[in-house]
């Protein structure tokens, strides 16, 4: 927002891409005729698919930056199988999809080509859902990182192995339902005390740029995928986006699911540099964990008749604790 | 210029005179000289434009090399044994997309037992990933085939692996002519894909092909390596034309043309079987040798046409197939469909057991007596196997065959090779 | 016409036994010869019992298996004896080149002198030599040259050639000069028709 804004904040808000109160340089990408629609319409994704539209403000926000100069290496997930209906493909960016955990050493080769060609002007994208950055992918996510690739890595996260039937990943959170982390007897469905923190760990290797964002807040997400693209070496954003068809949630939600896991503390919008957190997305109205877990059937079985208050406590806990560590 | 050299520092020298742009290097031994060598040559600027990238696992050497090739760039890797397996998903994505990477197999045996020595295992392992596979027999001819892959690779767009014996030849000292900078220039031309991740001309590759449309791709995949059959002797027509020598194809011939015995082998071996047949000829004995160069594609004309005037075929090889025997001879057997000869197996040099000139010499000698059984395996300790087959017959908590074994064996120092 | 001669080197992993063997194989290949020289594999270590091989031809050589029956044999590195099997197919009328400075009856080699043709078979302080020229016990180059001496199968300025290509500078010419010295030595024993 420009600093002469008088408009006030909640009636433009970010939810209001391409509002007209805007000057049109504080536009979104995505609010501009000439976006390069990097993933166009005609793919089969779900109704209500975060990833598809992170995906859409992510490519087309780092082929802007790079002035259509982007090839981007994918793993294998949904956003690749719904993106590339043979003999359909929605992607108008060079794209290659090589196998489930080497999204991130694919991109690496690319990088290393560019480089031998001498073309810095090409940039390179890596990305993938959660499975195939958290878990699979991991070994090659930790040597691009190490060897401080050119490469900007985005992680899609919905939090599951969505395209095989909703298993359980390195990212699913506790307590959450999934096919094979089904709330029966005494489970709480997925167990506490596991899981990764691939933001923290990207940090830990010291590259250039790490940041979180929601596909609540594309002005947000959009100004991270610039600053990441105007930097060199490699980057990491994690983006978060609800599923509706494995989360259980209505389609129409997505959106606010995206924005409620802000504000409840439970995901941390932050970006960091070398290492080190430099901003926090502060949250603008602080809100319970229930309201967030309730719209979603993975975590039906903490409400009711049979409900687990203590555990919706326990992601309270979890939310609080992210609210003070970040400062959020 | 004829150099005495180590057979890794000669093939690292080919490999950089064919200029690759991407060269993806993860140690597991025997193949750790040649990409120490390129990586020497590599900084000591002997390659402009040459991005060597250390990656953390053979997963990613290929997923790497896959990455670079497909944005247009020629790539390059090494690997033996366990990494071979530890690639083998984007093995089989290299050749299914149609990416001419090369890579130098040092043949090496694959546990368990962990076993660092020479045998075909792992090559065999990987025989229907789509790749093409080429088998040095000396150190010299390891060098001229990496400097033919290239070009073999880039006409057909499919990736081919040089194998070559780990230790036997790598490490091997002799004598080699490393071809020139400039006679590669001359030989190779640029690399100019068939298909590229290029901004200025957008495409999408790898997509998913469901059942109305999988076999057909799949099928074009086996036409490029019927291709291929043309394309190997082509280049190595090629290269003997610049070079001056033979090298390569797809099979080759040993005092063949008048044998009632041929001994069918790939890679260093066929050195001393053709010292045992030229011994053996001396005595009158009819016994000729045929070289496979090329494995895959295998090639099934060349055989029989090798064959087909003989009595009996032998066939040498490297490798198990635990379950059934041998691998070779399954693929020799698919050429003499019709024709009438006695064919026998022998499984040698197992986790680099050495195959000597005499145990040879016994073999070839029960062969053209018709003494074999159809499956042999040589100089293997039978009382050994019995004693660790009855243990386990005696029941109870019989423990690790290997470790077993190696008790009896007792202390591996006061053996001689 | 093939004039095949294999050597075998015996020693323990950093004591240079692959690069002796190596050295050989240049030296032979500066004299116009075919040669070979390959290690006897295994996990780097040192301390450890290591073997390389050696095979001189005229003519080019096809086979690559270990050598079987040595014609010559250095042992670099006697505490070896009685407890490796160094003289496993150890040609009758082979040579016998071993680093150290008591002769073959105190190493209790008298029923090999027995087998063997003795006037082959020599023990030099070659780990004496090479710390006189080099400050280091590393006995591996004079070796090379007591064994020019002793077989006549190469002659001393190959083998000091292949050693300056090999190492430069210092290093180079103190290994050279062990060579040397070792070769007059071993010439000497030659000459004088001693055995041990």
């Amino acid at each position: 927002m420009s600093a002469g804004q008088r408009i006030r904040y909640y009636q433009v808000g970010t939810n209001a891409v391409g509002n007209r109160l805007l000057d049109p340089e504080e536009r979104t990408v995505q609010a501009r005729t000439d976006r390069s629609n990097a993933i166009t319409s005609g793919h089969r994704a779900c109704r209500g698919c975060g990833e598809a539209l992170g995906a859409r403000y992510v490519l087309d926000a780092a082929m802007r930056a790079s002035e259509g100069k982007l090839v981007a290496a994918n793993a294998t997930g949904c956003l690749e199988v719904f993106s590339t209906p043979f003999p359909e493909s929605s992607w108008q960016l060079p794209w290659i999809h090589s196998v489930f955990g080497n999204a991130p050493a694919v991109a690496s080769g690319i990088a290393a080509a560019q480089r031998a060609k001498g073309r810095e002007d090409v940039r390179v994208i890596g990305q993938g859902g959660d499975g195939g950055t958290v878990d699979i992918g991991f070994g090659c996510l930790s040597g691009m990182f190490e060897r401080n690739d050119d490469v900007l890595y985005v992680c899609y996260d919905n939090e599951a192995y969505m395209n095989t039937g909703v298993q359980r990943s390195g990212a699913t959170p506790p307590a959450a339902r999934t096919a094979n982390t089904k709330p029966i007897g005494d489970h709480p469905g997925n167990q506490f005390g596991q899981g990764k923190d691939v933001p923290r760990i990207a940090m830990a290797h010291g590259i250039p740029y790490v940041a979180t964002g929601t596909v609540a807040e594309p002005h947000d997400l959009e100004r991270k995928v610039e600053t990441a693209m105007g930097m060199r070496g490699a980057r990491y954003l994690h983006v978060f986006v609800p599923c509706p068809l494995g989360w259980g949630s209505a389609s129409q939600d997505t959106i606010k699911l995206a924005r409620l896991v802000k504000e409840t503390g439970l995901f941390p919008v932050f970006e960091a540099v070398d290492g080190e957190v430099t901003e926090v997305s502060k949250i603008r109205r602080r809100t319970p964990v229930e309201e967030y877990l309730k719209p979603q059937r993975r975590y039906a079985h903490l409400f009711g008749e049979h409900g687990h208050p203590e555990i919706v406590e326990r992601l309270q806990a979890m939310a609080d604790r992210n609210i003070e560590e970040y400062g959020l | 210029m004829l150099r005495q050299m180590e057979g890794s520092a000669a093939v690292a020298e080919a490999v950089v005179a064919c200029r690759p742009e991407v060269v993806c290097a993860y140690p597991i031994s025997p193949q750790t000289h040649i990409v120490e060598g390129i990586s020497d040559l590599v900084r000591a600027g002997e390659l402009e434009r040459c991005e060597y990238v250390t990656v953390e696992s053979e997963f990613a050497a290929m997923s790497v090399c896959i990455g670079a090739s497909a944005a247009g760039a020629r790539a390059y890797t090494a690997t033996a044994s366990q990494g071979l397996l530890f690639m083998a998903e984007a093995l089989y994505n290299a050749a299914g997309l149609g990416l001419p990477i090369v890579m130098t197999l040092a043949n090496r045996a694959i546990g368990p037992p962990i076993n660092i020595w020479n045998d075909h295992s792992d090559s065999m392992s990987q025989r229907d990933s789509g790749w093409i596979q080429l088998y040095a027999e000396t150190n010299q001819e390891a060098v001229d085939l990496h400097v033919q892959a290239f070009k073999i690779a880039e006409r057909l767009s499919l990736p081919v692996m040089v194998c070559m014996d780990g230790f036997v030849l790598t490490h091997a000292f002799e004598q080699i002519d490393v071809p020139e900078r400039a006679a590669v220039d001359a030989f190779l031309p640029p690399f100019e894909p068939a298909q590229a991740l290029d901004p200025a001309d957008p495409m999408t590759i790898g997509a998913m092909v469901g059942p109305e449309a999988f076999a057909e791709v799949k099928y074009l995949a086996h036409a490029k390596q019927m291709q291929a059959l043309d394309t190997i002797p082509e280049v190595a027509a090629e290269f003997e034309a610049a070079f001056g020598r033979p090298s390569g194809g797809l099979a080759r011939g040993y005092r063949i043309e008048d044998a009632e015995t041929v001994v069918v082998a790939l890679g260093s071996v066929l050195g001393t079987i053709e010292d045992t047949i030229d011994a053996m000829r001396e005595d009158g004995v009819a016994i000729g040798a045929l070289a496979l160069k090329s494995f895959r594609p295998f090639p099934l004309e060349e055989v029989r046409a090798a064959l087909q005037g003989a009595k009996r075929v032998l066939v040498l090889e490297k490798a198990l197939a635990v379950g059934v025997g041998g691998i070779v001879a399954a693929n020799v057997r698919m050429a003499l469909s019709g024709l009438s000869l006695h064919g026998y197996t022998a499984i040698a040099g197992l986790g680099g057991r050495p195959i000597t000139g005499p145990s040879l010499r016994g073999l070839f000698d029960d062969a053209v007596a018709d003494r074999l059984e159809p499956l042999t395996f040589l100089d293997m300790d039978w009382e050994r196997v019995e004693a660790e087959l009855k243990r386990l017959a005696a029941g109870g908590r019989s423990g690790a065959h290997a470790e077993n074994i190696l008790r009896e064996v007792g202390v591996v120092a006061g053996r001689s090779h | 016409m093939s004039d095949r001669f294999e050597i075998r080197i015996h020693g323990r992993g950093g004591q240079g036994v692959v690069t002796a063997a190596e050295l050989l194989s240049v030296a032979a290949f500066g004299e116009g010869r075919h040669a070979q020289a390959f290690p006897s594999f295994g996990s780097e270590r040192t301390g450890a019992p290591v073997v390389s091989f050696c095979r001189i031809d005229s003519v080019p050589i096809r086979t690559h298996e270990p050598v079987a029956t040595p014609d010559a044999l250095i042992v670099q590195d006697p505490t070896l004896l009685h407890q490796v099997d160094l003289f496993a197919g150890f040609a009758a009328d082979g040579y016998l080149l071993l680093n150290s400075g008591r002769d073959l009856g105190q190493l209790g080699l008298e029923d090999l002198c027995e087998r063997h043709r003795p006037e082959r078979l020599l023990a030099v302080p070659a780990g004496e030599i090479a710390r006189r020229r080099l400050g280091k016990p590393l006995p591996n180059a004079a070796l090379l040259g007591g064994f020019a001496a002793l077989t006549g199968r190469l002659r001393l300025d190959s083998v000091q050639e292949a050693i300056h290509e090999r190492f430069p500078g210092r290093a180079g010419e103190g290994n050279a000069a062990a060579a040397a010295d070792c070769f007059e030595l071993v010439a000497k024993r030659v000459g004088e028709g001693a055995n041990a």
